[in-house]
């Protein structure tokens, strides 16, 4: 009887008993939506007033056609590397990777982009070099001198991966009977010739292209639109450095078992450097000496140096400066291996979100051990923004910045957090919005190549150099950008020796050299006592 | 199986929480589409992180997205609604048993992913696991959840519910 009379009321609590879950998946699904819209509001807000445009790699050049004939002028180690990614492996080569078991590399060359190449000669002083290309590539020819090599028919272009003090004298040469010319950085040994082939290349038809693969890295091109956009505000520093700590950055190469005075042509290998006897050591570790080499200046400065300047454009800079020494590898060198650099461009100004005229000027700053690998990223100082560069991109808002102020208010953008990051490979541009998103960005791991193909720059800037041999179009590091980056080079060397400040003449375009000073004979003088001299 | 109205109450809360967790995770990688797991993958670490990896830089990525979000779903929705609670803990434990092979908490290993805390073999996927173990075996769909009306359902089928 008492059933009968609870029995709606109990129904209908059974029924909530079993909908018990109803208003939780509510719950969940209100907080996932609120939640998704206040980030995609965030991101978008972000974008929205960047306006970056992210630059995709560009789609593949017309290589077809008869194949450029080249030659290799130098098939030294960074020889081999241009002529593998022309297409030319040697046995060797693949056998040394196989026991490394690095069959990546391997695999990488297999796949790599056929840039329709017939690699028809090898200059090289050193016989085993020289003998080994002839041995593996059947169009291949050796040729004795470069003379001979730009002086054949069948030859259209070259390649020149020689030591520093023979990069211009060959460059010129063949600029003057038309052969085009890919240079290794940098560019010249010296000042001096720094004018002579800017002269070559001015009046010369053939392509000059100078080695500095990395203006092909998809970022730096982004990096450029970002400035463009004002994104960073004024910058007034930029960080670039150069961390080594090993044998090999430190340019002590291995010497060649069959290295001799009958197996190389130690006089052609000297070229305008001072006569000195045979001496292996000079030969395969010539980056350690001001003779044939140029220092962290000329070997890895002008990587920093040109990356900044491809993305700023800054150009000469006014004065530059210069410390370090022999600290970390006291073995005979004379070119320092800790090293700093300042370059001051007192007119240079991305743009300004502040009253006119406060801000004007900035400093280029590098530094170098060969001591240490501590990974010290390149950092673009600005009023507004900080930007990390390397293959990939990241900003940050700085929580000084005028112009973000008021989304830094709102809480719409975080200054500990990206504001913007740029991988290549990745789908989409990104704005980091969560602390995790920041963590793998850090890290590096939302744009590694693992999975896609992972293109070789060089590659890349030779194919960018083949197609202007084709088709006339640009090259990306002509002779303007050549001449920039072997200056500023010259200029940092300059400082270290004479260890003051020099001064660039922008109006007749030279550096200035005070009364009796012979800037050159400085620049490659031996002595590495030099600039503590003039110190004290 | 017999509950006193406390058990009951902290097992089916118990069961509501660990699935507005699942649900939740799920949802938020659905409202953003950029979400993927690639990255969490690649970072993996420990004895098994060669197959996480694998996975993660091979075609099977999207996949694992896909499935990885369905599952995180489904388990939110069958723990909270409390349906096929048995499956869905058991389901809960296989994915978790994933997320935390793939970033085990052993000492010397420090890619183990951003947390707010500090672990050592214990972290909070060993936990849940042990959380979605209990649920697995402590059923209360049938007594609060969408479970009441199945099990009337079938009790009715089999003629076991004797109606005056």
């Amino acid at each position: 009887m008492s059933n009968e009379k609870k029995s709606p009321d109990n129904g209908r609590r059974k029924a909530l008993k079993g909908l018990i879950g109803l208003p939780f998946v509510g719950g969940v699904l209100i907080g996932a939506y609120a939640e998704s819209r206040k980030r995609k509001l965030a991101k978008r807000n972000i974008l929205d007033e960047l306006k970056i445009e992210a630059m995709r790699p560009e789609s593949s050049a017309d290589l077809s056609g008869d194949p450029i004939r080249v030659g290799i002028i130098g098939y030294g180690g960074r020889g081999q590397h241009l002529v593998r990614l022309l297409g030319f492996a040697l046995p060797s080569w693949v056998a040394r990777m196989k026991e490394e078991e690095n069959e990546g590399a391997i695999e990488a060359f297999r796949e790599q982009e056929n840039l329709n190449v017939k690699l028809t000669g090898v200059c090289d002083v050193f016989d085993v070099y020289a003998e080994e290309a002839v041995a593996a590539f059947p169009d291949c020819k050796r040729y004795r001198t470069y003379e001979e090599m730009l002086n054949s028919p069948d030859i259209d272009a070259v390649v020149i991966a020689t030591p520093d003090h023979w990069h211009a004298p060959i460059s010129i040469a063949a600029l003057q009977v038309g052969k085009h010319v890919y240079v290794e950085k940098p560019m010249t040994h010296n000042i001096r010739e720094t004018y002579e082939l800017r002269e070559a290349a001015r009046n010369s038809k053939a392509v000059f292209q100078v080695g500095h693969q990395h203006r092909q890295t998809q970022s730096f091109i982004t990096a450029r639109d970002i400035i463009k956009k004002k994104v960073l505000g004024h910058v007034s520093l930029v960080q670039t450095n150069t961390n080594r700590n090993d044998d090999n950055g430190a340019w002590q190469y291995d010497i060649h078992e069959k290295a001799s005075p009958n197996t190389i042509d130690w006089d052609q290998f000297l070229g305008n450097a001072p006569r000195i006897p045979f001496n292996k050591e000079h030969f395969f570790r010539w980056r350690k000496w001001w003779a044939y080499g140029s220092g962290l200046s000329g070997d890895l400065m002008t990587h920093d140096y040109d990356r900044i300047n491809c993305v700023l454009e800054m150009g000469m800079p006014k004065y530059v400066t210069a410390s370090g020494g022999i600290y970390t590898h006291n073995d005979g060198r004379e070119v320092p291996d800790v090293f700093q650099v300042t370059m001051e461009y007192p007119d240079f100004s991305t743009g300004s979100s502040r009253q006119k005229g406060i801000e004007k000027g900035m400093t280029f700053m590098y530094s170098a051990t060969l001591g240490n690998q501590f990974n010290r990223s390149t950092i673009l100082m600005g009023h507004d923004g900080t930007m990390e560069l390397g293959n990939t991109l990241t900003i940050f808002a700085d929580p000084g910045s005028t112009r973000y102020l008021d989304m830094i208010e709102s809480n719409l953008i975080q200054p500990d957090v990206p504001i913007y990051s740029y991988n290549p490979e990745a789908e989409q541009v990104d704005a980091i919005t969560s602390a995790t998103a920041k963590y793998f960005a850090d890290k590096g791991l939302l744009w590694t190549y693992r999975d896609g193909k992972r293109v070789d720059s060089g590659l890349l800037h030779l194919k960018e150099w083949l197609n202007a041999i084709r088709h006339g179009t640009p090259v990306s590091c002509g002779i303007q950008e050549g001449f920039e980056e072997a200056m500023s080079a010259h200029m940092g060397g300059l400082a270290w020796k004479l260890g003051r400040r020099i001064e660039w003449d922008p109006v007749n375009e030279e550096i200035i050299a005070l009364p009796g000073e012979n800037l050159d004979e400085i620049l490659l003088s031996t002595n590495v006592g030099e600039y503590t001299a003039m110190e004290s | 199986m017999q509950y006193s109205k406390n058990q009951l109450f902290f097992l089916a809360a118990l069961r509501i929480l660990v699935g507005w967790h699942f649900l939740y995770e799920g949802l938020i990688k659905v409202f953003n589409p950029g979400w993927t797991s690639k990255a969490y993958l690649l970072s993996a670490e420990g004895p098994l992180s060669f197959f996480f990896k694998w996975l993660g830089g091979s075609a099977l990525a999207t996949a694992a997205d896909i499935i990885t979000i369905a599952a995180l779903i489904g388990i939110g929705l069958a723990l909270i609604l409390g349906a096929f609670e048995k499956v869905a803990a058991i389901a809960g434990i296989a994915l978790l048993a994933m997320f935390y092979l793939s970033h085990p908490p052993l000492p010397g290993l420090e890619n183990a992913g951003p947390s707010e805390g500090n672990y050592f073999i214990v972290n909070k996927n060993l936990i849940e696991m042990a959380a979605l173990g209990v649920l697995a075996y402590f059923p209360t769909a049938h007594l609060l959840g969408l479970g009441y009306y199945l099990k009337n359902k079938a009790s009715a089928e089999a003629g076991q519910h004797i109606t005056g």
